[in-house]
């Protein structure tokens, strides 16, 4: 099928897509879009977290039919030119990546997150973030990347 | 392949009629994990996120009525008052991103006996509203579900959406599982009390081939609780109330849970579910 939507704020017209083929997969192998991570393709993982008309959602369980006239933001539209947006910042300076494969998917989670709620309460964070698995850190200092992107805490 | 995107739910049905076969796609947060894995390969695919309407609720006199497109984000946010136990269950839907796009009537469409959604719509007595390019027909949420994975839904057939009643009273919802987040229940239970009418109603998943009611319950509990006091629940009420819940249950073990694990839970759920609403209930009148 022929397909267009707005990724990163960018038009794009696609022939030859498979409607049932996931968005994920969309973004990865056609768009060459690598930051937006592959790991369960079920959902339970959140790696695959990016923007589809506002909404976070695992773009794993999005089919790319259905995208067809929406506007997309993967975790490479977040930032604003060269300047990492604040959240990535945050990352860095909380040291909440190791081996940084569930990272994008916990900085649109965050972003989101903050978007709506941009003064979380410890129980709100953690229900937002539910969805994102990460098996290095323990999480506490995914945590504290978002409580300095909320400007709860600042960077040590 | 195929993939169909109507914009109106007549075309919608008129495509079902035409390619009874196709893979029905809403929220897709189940489907595509038939695709990704290679479980289904559709040849046609029927979606229904451009139908503006499905992802709509509107009021109806008592009733609210929701579309078969409304995703539990929006559930949560926007029904917790007049739907109290399905607002709960809506939130203990997989994660963030899982209840932005999945649907009620995915949960309806899947038939699963751990749907988190479907214990709230038995317990208020909702009524699932399904249509085809023949016609449509309303079919109580406690008919709806067969078997597991297997509903009265015809091949023809699209769910539109869900009748289901305003709050009457107390309502709860509970659900066990290995974490607070993204778990299927291991056993789950809605109650809604409806003081007016001197009735309670209990609906159960995961602890049997489909979710279910547990009549006899409910009958005991109409008659025990004292409706025209402030009483506190006698002594061993819950109790009784949790026993009964659980003999309306036939739960398996399975790789999530041993069958009897599953009735001791819905049985302490079901008594805990009585004393909160009673409690609720108490301090209304007060």
């Amino acid at each position: 099928m022929k397909l267009c939507c707005t990724v990163n704020g960018e038009w794009c017209a696609l022939d030859d897509v498979a409607g049932s083929e996931s968005l994920l997969r969309l973004l990865r192998e056609r768009l060459r879009l690598p930051g937006t991570k592959n790991a369960c393709e079920q959902g339970e993982c959140g790696s695959c977290t990016v923007y589809v008309d506002g909404e976070s959602v695992c773009s794993c369980l999005v089919a790319a039919g259905q995208v067809d006239g929406s506007d997309i933001v993967t975790v490479e539209g977040l930032a604003d030119g060269a300047d990492a947006h604040p959240v990535q910042e945050a990352f860095v300076s909380a040291g909440a990546v190791q081996c940084g494969f569930c990272t994008p998917g916990l900085v649109v989670a965050a972003h989101a997150l903050l978007a709506r709620t941009p003064d979380p309460t410890d129980a709100e964070l953690r229900e937002a973030l539910a969805g994102n698995l990460c098996r290095c850190t323990g999480y506490e200092k995914i945590f504290d990347a978002v409580r300095i992107a909320a400007g709860k805490t600042e960077a040590t | 392949m195929r993939f169909l995107r109507p914009g109106t739910m007549a075309e919608a049905c008129a495509l079902k009629a035409e390619y009874p076969d196709a893979l029905v796609i809403a929220g897709g947060t189940d489907v595509m994990v038939g695709v990704n894995f290679g479980r289904t390969d559709p040849l046609v695919m029927l979606d229904l996120t451009g139908i503006g309407e499905l992802a709509q609720w509107r009021s109806s006199g008592e009733d609210i009525h929701i579309g078969a497109g409304l995703t539990y984000s929006r559930i949560v946010a926007e029904l917790g008052d007049a739907l109290p136990a399905l607002a709960s269950a809506s939130r203990t839907v997989g994660s963030v991103q899982i209840r932005n796009r999945a649907t009620l009537a995915g949960n309806l469409g899947t038939a699963s006996p751990a749907g988190d959604a479907l214990p709230p719509l038995l317990a208020a007595d909702a009524a699932v509203e399904l249509v085809s390019a023949g016609g449509a027909r309303t079919v109580p949420a406690t008919e709806f579900c067969v078997a597991p994975g297997r509903s009265v839904l015809q091949r023809d057939e699209l769910i539109a959406g869900v009748r289901i009643a305003r709050r009457r009273g107390p309502q709860h919802f509970a659900k066990v599982g290995p974490r607070n987040a993204m778990v299927i229940a291991v056993a789950s239970i809605a109650t809604t009390m409806d003081p007016a009418n001197r009735t309670v109603a209990v609906g159960c998943g995961a602890v049997a081939p489909t979710p279910v009611r547990a009549r006899a319950a409910e009958e005991f509990a109409a008659a025990a609780l004292d409706w025209n006091g402030e009483a506190v629940l006698p002594k061993g009420t819950a109790a009784e109330f949790g026993a009964l819940v659980a003999d309306a249950c036939s739960p398996i073990d399975d790789v999530r849970a041993g069958a009897r694990y599953r009735r001791r839970a819905i049985e302490v759920l079901a008594g805990r579910a009585l004393r909160r609403m009673w409690d609720e209930h108490l301090r209304r009148v007060e």
